[in-house]
């Protein structure tokens, strides 16, 4: 992206009262007049389509919109889009570079730690929050970490042993390998 | 030089999934995420009564708020004869409410605007004014003397009964039962559950008035089906209208059924020509989409001491709501229920099911399920572990005396299927030893000394997977087939299309090594698409774990299609004839100089290059597949518990899940498959069911109410294998996407029970939550129904 500021209008209506809101979406400034109720998964995924950023179930509970917000984890269907103002915002789309995966994403496709993908960037950006905190952590403070994002796929097991694998990459101890089985 | 099938991605390769590459940068494609030009939002209003007539309505407010479009009302609907539409099982749903409201939530309007806030605003400015009627909550109400008619909008409706059905041999059994030494009996409730994938249902219809072309983005597991439906709903010709069912969040049967929101806005898109984007919240989708089981069973067993059973006896009452909207294969009423006791030789049976509406959401549908196996292998492990209790016989031995021997395929079932093939006691042993059963056993009559109370539960099934064969299995007519179309290109890369629609089970990886293992084409050489009705073949879609079984096998059946034309080919290149050609994975070579042969990549440019005189160009075909038989996977599954006297909370000690669905296609994908089916068999068991008030009002309605597992909750799980080939699918394959969610529950609660043993306590319906557990404990009584309207009192 060359501008480094731009403007989208979210709402169509002249009428109605609208607040400007600067936020840095995976490092880069983007800016919107907003109205005051819009909600943050809405922004990010209407406005600046990005819409890597699901939005699962209204509530606060399934988790899909999660995304940083000054790196710690916020279910953006509850988080007002004016509540991000002057704030960084870390989306699925911002793990990884142009060139390479993040290890989390890499430790999801290889441990068949998704299935239709819809929980999979908020479950990721979990993950991010906690490998951030505690690069080494155990079994059960994987499972912690990730109980406020819901899967119907999976059924866990594999989503852990992908955060445990991303771990131990992120480390550097002993990075796994990719068992080379046709891909 | 041969292939190394697992290097190139074969058949048993646990590859890597294609798809993951867009779903973990975020770049899915599923419903909401598609924009397109000039597009419009709808929000539905539903009703909040379960019951009720409707006065007026009044849509003046709405229309008064800027950005507002359009309200669609009942009647505006009726006006263009769209306020009812046929279900997929031979009756009719109310698109918009005219008469009546049918259960809470049902749809009454829907506002059409610039954004979905401002659509939000036009529902809540819609004034509505019911007169209420009594709510009509269990089929216990429904079928009481007097009960209020919910279906009066049907002619020939003069009670709330669906349908009353029956199956097997009633002389037969009612002789066996007369004969027997001993009658075990219980009664159960399956309760009411959401499917519940986290994507909620959508669509976006796109009619364009310059070609009359309605485009449709839709949440959908079958697309073909649904353009059939709209077509005959809609009444537009059916080349005329496109449905692209995108990515999907997850489906479990839940985006099946036609629903009234789809059909809304496609007529908004007609009548604005704009496009109509409708996207369900959470609460919508839990409380008016389809719900799965709420079934009620009256069960008996005929037995003989020496633990042989003789017949079994099932009486089904199913509560479907206010519409029987769900697919059924139609003859099959309450789908394969009488699948149940598949996997024992038992002389006869017999099942009458009754159909009963109720003001509650339409339901039924077949979550995660084959169309009422899940209900059936319940109640079937159920019904033997109460059977080993009452003989006072070891459950394991108990099922050992009654499995289906290996020697003894192909096998009649007790209600008429033909399984054909299985190992179930070499399963049944593998299991017992992985859990350690006799060392469990010791421990729990140790640990009861202690006042600790463990349990073992047992689950063994065989479930019919892969509908089906012609002769028996439709929907609405149309035969359950299922179609692949490959297209090699003359560089020998690939394109392959199904009638088959993944939603998770990661088909665009699969296919592919199909193809691989049929014609030698690397799986990466691949690119798999499905969903699109106006590219894909004609298919019956993806559910009831048919898509291996079905498509799966059209997908060989295309390839070998592929590869007869391209032996004509070789020959031609190699200058021999066809008879003397001979093939290994990807190479035809001249019988008997090995050394001398030309690639399936070399054939294919040749079809676009080089063909024999008289020969069609190109490499492409396609194949539609009547598979002869069901597929018939086996799955024995075991769960130690612990229960706690003090609260009624119970711990998962270790599930052992021992899975035989013949030959693996992607052994991964596969175990993936069976945790995630082993997930939501601990939910059914442990917390997750939808119920109702007196009121008919709906409290699962978020998932505040509605439980489902996370990750603190779900147990790890042990998987082991077996292999016995299907005998009639192409590749050997079976069915698994719902054996562990079909059979997995039984385990769970048989170990729940197994714990509660010798406190006079026979069973507990699900799902088991500690207060129902600790009650049962304190009173030692059963404790049945939907909580918290009980029928037990």
């Amino acid at each position: 992206m060359t501008s480094l500021f731009e403007e989208v209008a979210v709402t169509t209506d002249d009428n109605v009262a609208v607040t400007r809101v600067n936020v840095r979406v995976n490092g880069e400034r983007r800016a919107a007049d907003v109205e005051p109720r819009l909600l943050l998964a809405h922004l990010l995924r209407n406005g600046f389509r990005l819409t890597g950023t699901h939005t699962g179930c209204d509530t606060t509970n399934c988790g899909a919109c999660t995304v940083l917000l000054d790196g710690q984890p916020v279910k953006s269907c509850t988080v007002f889009a004016v509540q991000a103002n002057n704030h960084d915002v870390t989306t699925v789309e911002g793990l990884a570079t142009a060139s390479e995966l993040h290890p989390i994403q890499e430790g999801f496709k290889d441990e068949h730690g998704l299935q239709c993908g819809f929980c999979t960037p908020g479950m990721m950006l979990s993950a991010k929050a906690l490998l951030d905190e505690n690069p080494d952590p155990t079994e059960d403070e994987v499972r912690w970490a990730l109980s406020g994002n819901l899967c119907r796929c999976t059924g866990y097991q594999n989503i852990v042993k992908a955060v445990l694998w991303a771990a131990q990459k992120m480390r550097g101890d002993a990075p796994p390998q990719i068992e080379e089985e046709g891909n | 030089m041969t292939l190394d099938e697992i290097k190139i991605g074969g058949l048993g390769a646990s590859r890597r999934r294609v798809e993951d590459n867009r779903f973990i940068r975020g770049t899915g494609n599923y419903v909401d995420d598609v924009v397109l030009p000039g597009m419009l939002y709808m929000e539905i209003l539903r009703s909040p009564l379960a019951h009720a007539k409707i006065t007026s309505i009044d849509t003046s407010a709405a229309y008064a708020i800027p950005g507002v479009r359009m309200v669609m009302t009942g009647e505006m609907m009726a006006a263009r004869n769209l306020a009812w539409m046929p279900t997929l099982s031979y009756d009719t749903q109310a698109v918009l409410a005219t008469d009546k409201v049918r259960f809470q939530g049902q749809e009454v309007c829907a506002v059409i605007a610039d954004d979905p806030y401002i659509a939000r605003d036009g529902v809540e400015a819609i004034v509505v004014k019911y007169e209420p009627l009594p709510p009509v909550v269990n089929p216990e109400q429904a079928l009481a003397p007097g009960a209020p008619l919910i279906r009066d909008d049907k002619v020939n409706q003069h009670d709330n009964v669906v349908f009353d059905w029956e199956v097997g041999d009633r002389d037969g059994t009612d002789q066996a039962f007369a004969n027997a030494d001993l009658i075990s009996e219980i009664d159960m409730h399956y309760p009411r559950s959401h499917p519940s994938p986290i994507e909620t249902c959508g669509s976006i219809a796109d009619y364009d008035r310059a070609t009359s072309k309605l485009t449709v983005y839709m949440t959908s597991q079958a697309p073909h089906i649904i353009r059939a439906a709209v077509s005959l709903v809609a009444e537009i010709p059916e080349h005329m209208i496109r449905i692209i069912a995108p990515d999907l969040g997850g489906g479990f049967g839940n985006k099946v059924p036609v629903y009234p929101g789809y059909v809304a806005s496609i007529l908004a898109s007609i009548l604005l020509e704009r496009p109509v984007k409708w996207i369900e919240d959470k609460t919508s989708n839990l409380i008016s989409t389809g719900f799965g089981r709420d079934v009620y069973l009256k069960g008996q067993m005929a037995l003989r001491n020496d633990g042989k059973i003789l017949a079994v006896r099932m009486h089904t009452d199913s509560d479907h709501g206010a519409f029987f909207s769900d697919a059924q294969p139609s003859k099959f009423k309450i789908g394969l229920m009488h699948s149940a006791f598949a996997c024992y030789d038992i002389p006869s049976a017999h099942l009458t099911a009754r159909g009963i509406y109720t003001n509650k959401a339409p339901g039924g549908v077949a979550y995660r399920c084959s169309f009422r196996v899940t209900e059936a292998m319940f109640f079937q492990e159920r019904m033997v572990q109460a059977a080993a209790d009452e003989l006072g016989m070891d459950q394991a031995e108990f099922r050992r005396v009654n499995l289906v021997r290996d020697d003894d395929f192909p096998h009649r079932t007790p209600f008429g299927f033909l399984t054909d093939s299985g190992q179930y006691e070499k399963c049944l042993n593998m299991g017992l030893e992985a859990i350690g059963y006799e060392d469990f056993l010791a421990q729990k009559e140790e640990a009861k000394q202690r006042g600790r109370l463990l349990g073992i539960g047992i689950s063994t099934m065989t479930e019919p997977l892969g509908a089906g064969n012609s002769r028996e299995y439709d929907i609405l007519g149309i035969k359950m087939f299922d179609s692949a179309e490959l297209r090699v290109h003359m560089t020998g890369k690939a394109i392959l299309r199904t009638g088959a629609k993944s939603q998770g089970q990661g088909h665009e990886t699969t296919w592919a090594q199909i193809v691989a293992h049929e014609l030698g084409i690397p799986a990466e050489d691949i690119v798999v698409e499905e969903g699109d009705t106006d590219t894909a073949p004609f298919g019956m879609g993806t559910y009831a774990s048919r898509s291996t079984p079905v498509a799966g096998a059209a997908v060989s059946m295309v390839s070998r299609k592929i590869r007869a034309k391209a032996r004509k080919i070789a020959a031609h290149l190699l200058e021999v004839s066809d008879e003397d050609i001979e093939w290994e994975l990807g190479r035809f070579y001249v019988r008997g100089a090995q050394d001398r042969g030309v690639t399936i990549q070399e054939c294919a440019m040749a079809a676009y290059s080089n063909v024999p005189d008289g020969m069609e160009p190109g490499l492409e075909n396609n194949a539609y597949y009547d598979p002869p038989n069901l597929t018939w996977p086996f799955a024995c599954y075991i769960a130690t518990v612990e229960v706690d006297p003090e609260t009624g909370v119970w711990d998962v000690l270790r599930v052992v899940a021992v899975d035989d669905c013949g030959v693996r296609i992607n052994p991964m994908i596969v175990e993936g498959q069976i945790m995630g089916g082993l997930t939501e068999a601990y939910a059914m068991a442990n917390m997750q069911f939808i119920t109702f008030d007196e009121a008919g009002n709906c409290v699962g309605s978020n998932y505040m109410d509605y439980l489902l597992p996370t990750a603190w909750e779900t147990p790890g799980f042990e998987l082991h294998e077996v292999v016995t080939p299907c005998p009639h699918h192409p590749i050997g394959a079976k069915g698994i996407g719902e054996c562990a969610t079909v059979g997995g529950p039984a385990a769970f609660v048989n170990a729940v029970m197994d714990a509660l043993k010798g406190t006079g306590v026979r069973n507990i319906d699900m799902p088991l939550l500690p207060d129902r557990v600790y009650e049962a404990l304190q009173t030692g009584q059963n404790i049945s129904g939907a909580p918290p309207v009980r029928t037990d009192g």
